[in-house]
C-alpha cells in the first residue's frame, strides 16, 4: 500500500491563511460589503510568520486573513442581512428607473437597519474590554459630532454622536473620572479613568471640519466605523449611567432630541446648547444615594508586593482623591473669548461651578456681577472693568492645575502675562532617558531652581561640562583629563604643607633644600588619597571588557539597543543645548533692557 | 382695491400733499367738476333706480353696519394704515384718487353698478374707505351746491376727527365681534352687489327682434344648398322668400364710399341680409376680442364669500330643507368606522401618526444593559476572533505637541531647513506636525490634518496586518553577563612596572626562569638576552647569528638551561655563572658535558633524516651553548615537558614530520606522527599526564603518548590558530587565533569550546596561564593586553569562571605588530610581554 501523498499547503501555515480574494469568494460578498462587515466585526488581516508559505507559494504581498476569522464571519447573521440589502437596493433602483417616485420614497423611508447589538457584545464580552478599546471610539465620535451633514455621513449619525458624547462627558463629570488634560495643536486631550482603565481621547479645536478631497479621506469608511462606535458608546454610556445611579437617557436640552427638526439651526447655537447641557446636573435614580466614597485601600501584607509600591499606590490614591475635589466650592466665570467647552467640562469634573455671559450664550447659571466668583478666566490682554474679589487668570492655569493636581499659584497666569510652557502630562516619567524641561523638574522638585534665575551662571557652566562629557565618545580623553585633574589636586595639596613647614626660610635656601631633597630622595610621607575618578574609570573599563562577553546571539540586539540609547542621549543633549542657548539669549535681552533702563534713568537724572 | 395698492397710493398721496399744497384748490376745482358729473350721474340713476331703499338711508345704514365689521382680525392693520392715511394726507386727495379710480374702472358702465361695485370692493378690504366715500360724496354735494372751496379742508379735518373717534370706539368694540357677524355683513354687502343684476330690465336697451323683417325659415341646413336658387326658404304662406338683391364689386365699392355705416355692416349668412351692428354689439365684440367676460356687468374680482362654513347660522342658507339623509348617520359608514376603531383598539391597525412615531422610535437607538449578567465562560465563548490581537493604541503626545511648548522644542533655523527639505517626503520628518507656539489659547487654529489622521487610523484598524511582536522590556545591561567585580578578584597586573630595553629588533619570545628571578628573551636581531627581573638589568647577551624565534627556560628547578630556537637549530644554553646559582649551572654543565653512550641513542631512519644532534664547538661552549640540534626545517615552536627532560619542537612545513619530541638526557628524537594532520602551529605537553596537544590550523588534537593514540579532537571554530596555553591543572586549554578570537576549552566538558572570547580588536598572537593564580592573559596585534580571571574548579559540576579583568596598554605598535609573546611570573602576578618595539614589558 502506498500512502496517499500529502498535498502541499494543506496543513500548517499555508492552510491557516486566506487571501482577501479567496475570502470574498468564500463569503460570496462584494468587496464593499466585506469591508463593512470586517469593520463591524473587527476582523483584520494578519501578518504571517512566513509569508511565502502563507501565500501558498505566490509572490508579492497579499492581504491575508486567518481562515478561522473568515469561518467566523461565515456564521454571522448580518451577512444575510447584507444580501437582503442588496436586493432591496435593486428594488430602489428599479423604482427610480420606472420613475415610480412615491414607491422609491417609501423604500427609502423603510430602509432596513442592521442591528449590531450582538456584535458589540461579541467583540467586548466584558465591560472592561469595551472600556479598554474606547480611545478610538471617542475620538472619532467627537470628531463626527462636529460634522455637518455630508453625503456619506447621514445627519442623524452626527446627531447621535453629539448626543452620545455629551452623555459620556456627563458620566465623566458625575464620576469625577477625569485625570489629565492637555491642550495640543491638534486638539484637547482628555484622559479619564473608569474601572482602572485609562481612556484617552482628543476633541478637536473649533472649526475642525474642512472639506476633504476624495483620495484624502473616505467618509464612507469612517461612517461605517462610527456606525459601530455609536452603538458601543451607547451601551457603554448606559452601563456607566447605570453604575453611577443615573437615569439613562438623560434629559438634556432640546438640541439632542432627534424629533425636533434642528437642521436649520446654526452651528454656534448647537455648540452653545451642548455646553449649556454640560452645565446641568443630571437626574438621579430616586432613592439612590450620592456616589458613596470608595473605602480606603486596606494594606494586605503579601510577600510578592513591595511595601514601597504599596505606599506609592496609597499616595497616588490620596492625590486622586484630592484632585476630585480640587475646584469644589469655587465659582468660575468664563469670559466670552474663552473656549468654553473644555473648560466647562474640566471645571465641572472637579466640582467647580461655571457660568458665562448670559447675553451671549444660553445656560448661564450666575452673573458676572456675582461677588462670590473666585476666578474669572480671561484670554485677552486687559479688561476695562475688574472686580477686586476675584482672580483674573488665563485658561492654561486650569489645565496646568489639573495636571499638577493642586491649585497652582496664579502669578504666572495672570491676565496679560506671558504664559509658562504648557507641558504634556502624558510623558512617562518612569522611563529612563526622558528629557525633562526645567519647568517640569521644578514642578516635581520644589527645590529645583530653573536656569533663568539670577544665580544660574554657575549651573549653566556645570551643565555644559556635563554635556561635554556626554558628548565625548572618546572616553580615554576624559580619563586623561580626570587623571590630570586628580594630579593637580594632589599637587595643590602638597605644596601648601611645605609652605606651612618652613615659612621663615628665605627662597634661596628653600631652593637648595629642595635640590637636596631631590638628591636625597627622602620625602615626607603623603597620606594616600584615593582618586575619586579612578574607581569610576576602572569600572568603566571593566564594563567595556564585560560588554565583549555578550553572547553572540544577543550581540546585534545589544548593539541596536545601545545605538537607541545613544540616539536618545543625543536628542536629550540637543534639547538641553537648545534650552540653554534660549535661556542665555533671554537673559542677555533682559540685561540689555535693564541697562537701557538704567541709562535712561541716568540721562534723565543728568538732564 | 387690493391692500398693496393702498400702501402705494398713500405714498403718492403724501408726495402730492406735501409738494403742492398750493395747487390743491386748483386740483380740487378740476376734480370737483368730475365729481359733480359723477354725482349727477348717480342722482340721475337714483331717479331711474328701482332700488327700494332710499339712497341716504342705505348709506347710513351700511355705514353703521360696516363700522362694526371693520375692526376685526386681520383687517386691523389695514385700517390703521388707512387711518394714518387720513391723518397725514388731506382727505380730499385720497378721496380724489378713489373717485378717479372708480371713473377709470367703470366709465362705460352703469353708474349705479359702478358705485355698488366700488362699495363691495371696499367692503372686502376695509370699510373705512366706504365710509370715506360716503362722507365725501356728501361733501361733494355740499360743494356742488355751495361751491365753497376754501372752507373744505377744515370740514375735512372735522370729519377725520369724527372718524378717528369712531375708530377708537370700534377698537373697543371689536373684540366682542364674532365671525357670524362678519358673515352677516358679507351677506349684506354681496346682496347689495347682486341686487342690480337681479332687477335689471332685459329690454331696457330695446328689443330689435320685432323690427326684424325677415327670419331664417330654412332651419339649420347648409346655406350653399340655396346657392343656385333665387330664394331662401319659404314663408308661412308657402311663398318663396326671395333673396335680397346681390351686389357686385362695384356696388360694394360704391357702398363703401357712400355708406358711413359700411364698416359695421355685416352680412348674415343665414338670411343673406345686411345687418348694421349696434354700439352694444361692437362693445361686445371688443370685449370678446380682449378676452374679457362678455357681460360688462360681471365682476371677476368679487369677494369670496364662504357660504358653507362650520359656523352655525340662525337661518338656512338654502331655501329647501335638508334631506333626511343628512340627519341620519350612514349605516355602512358606521360599520366601517366601527371596524377601524375596533382594529385600532385591538392594535391591529395604527394611525398614521402612530406609524410615523413607531418608525421614528425604531430608527432611534435604544440602549440597554448589554453587560448585565454573564459568566466568565460565556464571555470566553463569545469572543469569536481567533487569537485576537488588540490594536495598538496611539502614542500619547509629548511636550512638542503642546500649543505652548517649551522653547527647546521649537524648530530652529537649521531644523526648519531640514523640515522644508523633507516637504516631499513628510513621513521622514521628526514630527507629523510643526511644533508652534501660540501666545494664547484663543489663537490656536483648528488642526487641518485632524480628519485625515483619524481616517488613517481607521484604515490601520481594519487594513493593517497584525502580528504579535515580542517587545523586549530588558535594558541592554541585562544582556551583559553578570560577573564579579574585578576588584574582588585581585591580585592581577594593573600597570606597567618595567620596560626592558636592549634588543635591536622585535623580541620574538621571552620566558621566566623557574624561580622567577631572571628573564630570557630572544629577538630577531639574533641575540638572546638574560635579564634580572627585579632590576631590569641585562645580565648576558648571547649573539647567535640567526634570528631567535623561540626561547623557553627549562621548568626543572635543578637545571639551568634555556632552549632556544634559532632558525633550524635548537640550542640548549646554559645562561652561565652570573645567572642563578652557580652550582646548578655547574651541575648542568657536568650533565651535558658527556654525551650518553651510543647504544642508548637509537633513532630510526626517518627521524635521523630530519634531526641531527651535533657536538658543540668550543667557542660556542664558551658562549654557553651546551647542545645543538639541527632540524631539516626552521623551527617555529618549542615547549618543555614539565619534568624538563623532553622537549617538543615544531618545524615549519614539516608535513608528517613537523612535530618532534627530543629527549635531552638521552639526546635522541622521536617523530610521534606518521601521517600529516595539517599545518601544525604549536604543540604542548600536558602538565601532569603523558599527553600532547597539537594545534593545527583549525583543530587541536590531544594525543595520549603512552597509548599512542588520538584522545580527542577539539574544534576551535577559528580560522587559524596562533597560540595555545594549557591550564596548570591540565583540564583546560586556551587557544588563540589570528581571527581575533580566544577559545576556552573545558576538556572534561566537550570538544566544543566552552567560551569564545572576543576581547581583541586584532589577531591574537599569544596566550598564557599563570601557574599559581587563576589568571590568564592574551595579547596580539592590537595595543591592549587583556588580563582575565580564569578560575577552573575541581568540582565537575561547576563551570569555569572567566572574567576579563584589565586591559593593559601594550608596547608600541611596529608594522602592525604589537605583542609577540606573553609569560606570567611563576610566583608573582606579574606579566611579561615581548613587544614588537624591541622591548620587554613587565606588568605588575
Amino acid at each position: 500500500m502506498v500512502s496517499k501523498k500529502k498535498k502541499k499547503y494543506s496543513t500548517g501555515e499555508g492552510a491557516q491563511f486566506m487571501t482577501r480574494k479567496a475570502a470574498l469568494k468564500k463569503l460570496q460578498l462584494s468587496l464593499k460589503d466585506f469591508r463593512r462587515i470586517c469593520i463591524l466585526k473587527g476582523i483584520y488581516p494578519r501578518e504571517p510568520r512566513n509569508r511565502k508559505r502563507a501565500q501558498k507559494g505566490a509572490g508579492g504581498i497579499k492581504t491575508l486573513y486567518h481562515t478561522k476569522d473568515i469561518k467566523f464571519l461565515l456564521h454571522e447573521p448580518i451577512i444575510w442581512k447584507l444580501r437582503d440589502l442588496k436586493v432591496y437596493q435593486q428594488k430602489i433602483r428599479r423604482a427610480r428607473a420606472m420613475k415610480n417616485y412615491p414607491l422609491m420614497r417609501k423604500y427609502f423611508r423603510d430602509y432596513p437597519e442592521i442591528n449590531i447589538d450582538h456584535i458589540v457584545k461579541e467583540r467586548y464580552p466584558t465591560f472592561v474590554d469595551a472600556l479598554r478599546d474606547l480611545d478610538d471610539c471617542l475620538t472619532l465620535c467627537f470628531l463626527f459630532s462636529t460634522f455637518p451633514s455630508l453625503k456619506k455621513v447621514p445627519r442623524d449619525q452626527s446627531m447621535l454622536c453629539r448626543r452620545l458624547t455629551v452623555e459620556f462627558m456627563h458620566a465623566v463629570i458625575t464620576a469625577k473620572a477625569l485625570r489629565k488634560v492637555f491642550v495640543s495643536v491638534k486638539g484637547y486631550y482628555y484622559q479619564v479613568e473608569f474601572e482602572g482603565q485609562t481612556i484617552t481621547w482628543i476633541a478637536p479645536h473649533h472649526f475642525s471640519f474642512q472639506p476633504q478631497s476624495k483620495d484624502e479621506v473616505d467618509f464612507k469608511i469612517m461612517s461605517t466605523f462610527v456606525e459601530f462606535y455609536t452603538m458601543m458608546l451607547g451601551f457603554v454610556n448606559f452601563k456607566l449611567y447605570h453604575s453611577l445611579n443615573l437615569v439613562y437617557p438623560p434629559k438634556l436640552t432640546a438640541a439632542f432630541n432627534s424629533e425636533t427638526d434642528k437642521e436649520l439651526i446654526d452651528e454656534h447655537a448647537y455648540v452653545s446648547e451642548r455646553i449649556a447641557a454640560m452645565n446641568m446636573s443630571l437626574a438621579r435614580i430616586t432613592g439612590a444615594n450620592e456616589v458613596e466614597e470608595l473605602p480606603e485601600i486596606d494594606i494586605f501584607h503579601t510577600e510578592d508586593e513591595d511595601p514601597q509600591k504599596l505606599e506609592e499606590a496609597k499616595l497616588e490614591a490620596e492625590k486622586v482623591k484630592k484632585l476630585k475635589t480640587m475646584f469644589k466650592g469655587l465659582k468660575f466665570f468664563l469670559n466670552r473669548e474663552v473656549p468654553r467647552e473644555p473648560l466647562v467640562f474640566i471645571i465641572r469634573c472637579f466640582g467647580g461651578e461655571v457660568s458665562w455671559d448670559k447675553d451671549h450664550f444660553v445656560g448661564a447659571t450666575f452673573d458676572e456681577t456675582d461677588e462670590s466668583i473666585a476666578y474669572q478666566i480671561v484670554d485677552r490682554p486687559s479688561m476695562e472693568k475688574k472686580y477686586l474679589s476675584r482672580y483674573y487668570v488665563q485658561p492654561q492655569w486650569v489645565f496646568d492645575s489639573v495636571n499638577v493636581r493642586t491649585l497652582l499659584p496664579i502669578n504666572k497666569y495672570l491676565m496679560g502675562a506671558v504664559l509658562p510652557p504648557h507641558l504634556s502630562p502624558f510623558v512617562d516619567k518612569t522611563k529612563d532617558q526622558v528629557y525633562m524641561p526645567p519647568e517640569e523638574k521644578a514642578l516635581n522638585n520644589p527645590d529645583f531652581k530653573p536656569l533663568d534665575d539670577d544665580q544660574s551662571n554657575s549651573e549653566i557652566e556645570e551643565a555644559s561640562d556635563e554635556d561635554n562629557e556626554d558628548k565625548d565618545n572618546e572616553e580615554e580623553d576624559a580619563e586623561e583629563a580626570l587623571t590630570k585633574q586628580y594630579q593637580q589636586e594632589v599637587e595643590q595639596d602638597s605644596p601648601s604643607e611645605e609652605e606651612d613647614a618652613d615659612d621663615d626660610v628665605d627662597p634661596e635656601k628653600k631652593k637648595i633644600a629642595k635640590e637636596k631633597k631631590k638628591a636625597m630622595a627622602v620625602t615626607s610621607g603623603v597620606p594616600f588619597k584615593e582618586n575619586p575618578y579612578k574607581k569610576e574609570i576602572e569600572d568603566k573599563q571593566a564594563f567595556r571588557l564585560r560588554e565583549k562577553l555578550v553572547r553572540k546571539k544577543h550581540r546585534n540586539l545589544y548593539k541596536s539597543m545601545k545605538a537607541g540609547q545613544e540616539k536618545r542621549k543625543k536628542e536629550i543633549w540637543l534639547l538641553r543645548k537648545k534650552r540653554r542657548l534660549h535661556d542665555e539669549k533671554v537673559k542677555e535681552e533682559k540685561k540689555t533692557e535693564k541697562r537701557k533702563q538704567k541709562m535712561q534713568i541716568l540721562e534723565a537724572a543728568s538732564v | 382695491m387690493p391692500p398693496f395698492k393702498t400702501g402705494l397710493k398713500r405714498k403718492i398721496d403724501k408726495n402730492n400733499s406735501k409738494q403742492d399744497t398750493e395747487k390743491v384748490p386748483e386740483a380740487k376745482g378740476s376734480t370737483l367738476v368730475e365729481d359733480e358729473d359723477l354725482i349727477k350721474g348717480e342722482l340721475d340713476h337714483d331717479g331711474d333706480d328701482t332700488d327700494s331703499e332710499p339712497e341716504d338711508g342705505e348709506k347710513a345704514g351700511s355705514d353703521a353696519e360696516l363700522d362694526e365689521v371693520l375692526f376685526d382680525g386681520s383687517e386691523v392693520s389695514e385700517l390703521e394704515e388707512s387711518v394714518e392715511d387720513n391723518d397725514k394726507a388731506s382727505g380730499d386727495s385720497s378721496d380724489l384718487t378713489d373717485s378717479e379710480a372708480d371713473d377709470d374702472d367703470n366709465s362705460s358702465q352703469d353708474d349705479r353698478s359702478s358705485t355698488d361695485n366700488d362699495e363691495s370692493k371696499e367692503n372686502k378690504k376695509g370699510l373705512n374707505r366706504d365710509e370715506d366715500s360716503g362722507d365725501e360724496s356728501g361733501i361733494g354735494q355740499t360743494h356742488s351746491s355751495g361751491s365753497e372751496t376754501e372752507k373744505k379742508p377744515e370740514k375735512v379735518k372735522k370729519k377725520t376727527k369724527n372718524i378717528r373717534q369712531d375708530l377708537r370706539k370700534q377698537d373697543k368694540v371689536k373684540q366682542s365681534k364674532t365671525s357670524i357677524d362678519r358673515l352677516a355683513d358679507d351677506i349684506n354687502t354681496t346682496r347689495i352687489s347682486t341686487q342690480p343684476v337681479e332687477q335689471k330690465d332685459e329690454y331696457e336697451s330695446g328689443d330689435t327682434s320685432d323690427e326684424e323683417e325677415r327670419r331664417n325659415t330654412v332651419g339649420d341646413v347648409p346655406m350653399w344648398w340655396y346657392n343656385e336658387y333665387p330664394h331662401v326658404g319659404y314663408d308661412l304662406d308657402g311663398k318663396r322668400i326671395i333673396k335680397p338683391p346681390q351686389r357686385d364689386q362695384i356696388d360694394e365699392f360704391l357702398k363703401k364710399c357712400e355708406d358711413p355705416d359700411f364698416w359695421r355692416t355685416v352680412r348674415d349668412p343665414s338670411t343673406g341680409q345686411d345687418v348694421i351692428l349696434s354700439k352694444e354689439d361692437l362693445q361686445l365684440i371688443h370685449r370678446l376680442r380682449e378676452g374679457n367676460v362678455p357681460d360688462p356687468t360681471h365682476d371677476q374680482y368679487q369677494p369670496w364669500v364662504e357660504w358653507f362654513s362650520r359656523e352655525v347660522l340662525a337661518t338656512p342658507l338654502r331655501a329647501f330643507p335638508e334631506h333626511k339623509r343628512s340627519f341620519l348617520p350612514s349605516k355602512s359608514e358606521q360599520r366601517q368606522v366601527a371596524r377601524i376603531v375596533h382594529a385600532l383598539k385591538m392594535g391591529w391597525t395604527k394611525t398614521r401618526k402612530q406609524i410615523a412615531r413607531e418608525r421614528r422610535m425604531k430608527r432611534e437607538k435604544n440602549f440597554y444593559n448589554l453587560w448585565g449578567s454573564s459568566t466568565a465562560e460565556e464571555e470566553e465563548r463569545l469572543r469569536g476572533i481567533h487569537r485576537h490581537i488588540p490594536a495598538p493604541k496611539r502614542a500619547l503626545p509629548s511636550h512638542a505637541e503642546s500649543y505652548n511648548p517649551p522653547p527647546e522644542y521649537l524648530l530652529d533655523a537649521k531644523e526648519m531647513k531640514e523640515w522644508n527639505k523633507l516637504s516631499e517626503t513628510p513621513w521622514k520628518r521628526q514630527y507629523t506636525f510643526l511644533p508652534t507656539r501660540h501666545a494664547s489659547l484663543r489663537a490656536v487654529p483648528a488642526y487641518e490634518r485632524f480628519t485625515r489622521e483619524r481616517f488613517l487610523r481607521c484604515l490601520d484598524l481594519y487594513l493593517a496586518p497584525r502580528a504579535i511582536k515580542m517587545r523586549l522590556t530588558i535594558s541592554p545591561l541585562d544582556l551583559v553577563p553578570k560577573l564579579p567585580s574585578p576588584r574582588e578578584l585581585q591580585p592581577f597586573p594593573t600597570g606597567e612596572a618595567l620596560a626592558l630595553r636592549g634588543h635591536a629588533a622585535l623580541v620574538r619570545s621571552a620566558d621566566f626562569d623557574p624561580s622567577g628571578q631572571y628573564v630570557v628573551s630572544g629577538s630577531d636581531d639574533g641575540t638572546l638576552k638574560v635579564w634580572e627581573c627585579s632590576s631590569g638589568r641585562c645580565l648576558r647577551t648571547v649573539a647567535l647569528g640567526e634570528p631567535v624565534s623561540r626561547v623557553a627556560w627549562i621548568p626543572a628547578a635543578g637545571l639551568s638551561l634555556v632552549a632556544c630556537a634559532a632558525g633550524a637549530r635548537l640550542l640548549l644554553l646554559n645562561p652561565g655563572a652570573g645567572v642563578g646559582a652557580h652550582r646548578t649551572a655547574d651541575a648542568t654543565d657536568r650533565l651535558l658535558q658527556e654525551p650518553p653512550p651510543a647504544h642508548d641513542v637509537v633513532m630510526d631512519e626517518r627521524t635521523a633524516s630530519c634531526v641531527k644532534w651535533e657536538r658543540v664547538e668550543p667557542h660556542d661552549w664558551a658562549k654557553g651553548v651546551r647542545l645543538i640540534v639541527t632540524h631539516f626545517r626552521p623551527l617555529i615552536h618549542l615547549s618543555w615537558h614539565a619534568r624538563g627532560d623532553y622537549l617538543c619542537a615544531c618545524v615549519r612545513d614539516g608535513a608528517s614530520r613537523s612535530v618532534l619530541v627530543h629527549q635531552v638526557s638521552r639526546r635522541r628524537s622521536q617523530l610521534p606522527f606518521a601521517k600529516p594532520k595539517g599545518l601544525v602551529q604549536c604543540a604542548l605537553f600536558h602538565p601532569t599526564k603523558p599527553m600532547l596537544f597539537v594545534a593545527t590550523q583549525r583543530v587541536v588534537r590531544v594525543y595520549d603518548l603512552v597509548r599512542q593514540e588520538l584522545v580527542r579532537k577539539l574544534l576551535t571554530g577559528a580560522q587559524w590558530v596562533s597560540a595555545m596555553a594549557v591550564h596548570p591543572g591540565g583540564d583546560h586549554l586556551l587557544v588563540a587565533s589570528y581571527d581575533r578570537k580566544c577559545v576556552w576549552f573545558d576538556l572534561e566538558l566537550s570538544s566544543q569550546p566552552y567560551q569564545a572570547l572576543r576581547l581583541h580588536a586584532g589577531a591574537v598572537r599569544a596566550a598564557a596561564f599563570h601557574a599559581r593564580y587563576p589568571l590568564f592573559a592574551t595579547a596580539g596585534d592590537d595595543a591592549a593586553i587583556v588580563v582575565c580571571h580564569g578560575m577552573a574548579y575541581n568540582d565537575l559540576l561547576q563551570n569555569p569562571l572567566i572574567v576579563p579583568l584589565k586591559q593593559l596598554k601594550g608596547p608600541e605598535k611596529r608594522e602592525e605588530l604589537c605583542v609577540l609573546d606573553l609569560r606570567f611570573h611563576p610566583t608573582q602576578p606579574w606579566l611579561l610581554a615581548a613587544g614588537a618595539d624591541a622591548t620587554l614589558r613587565l606588568y605588575s
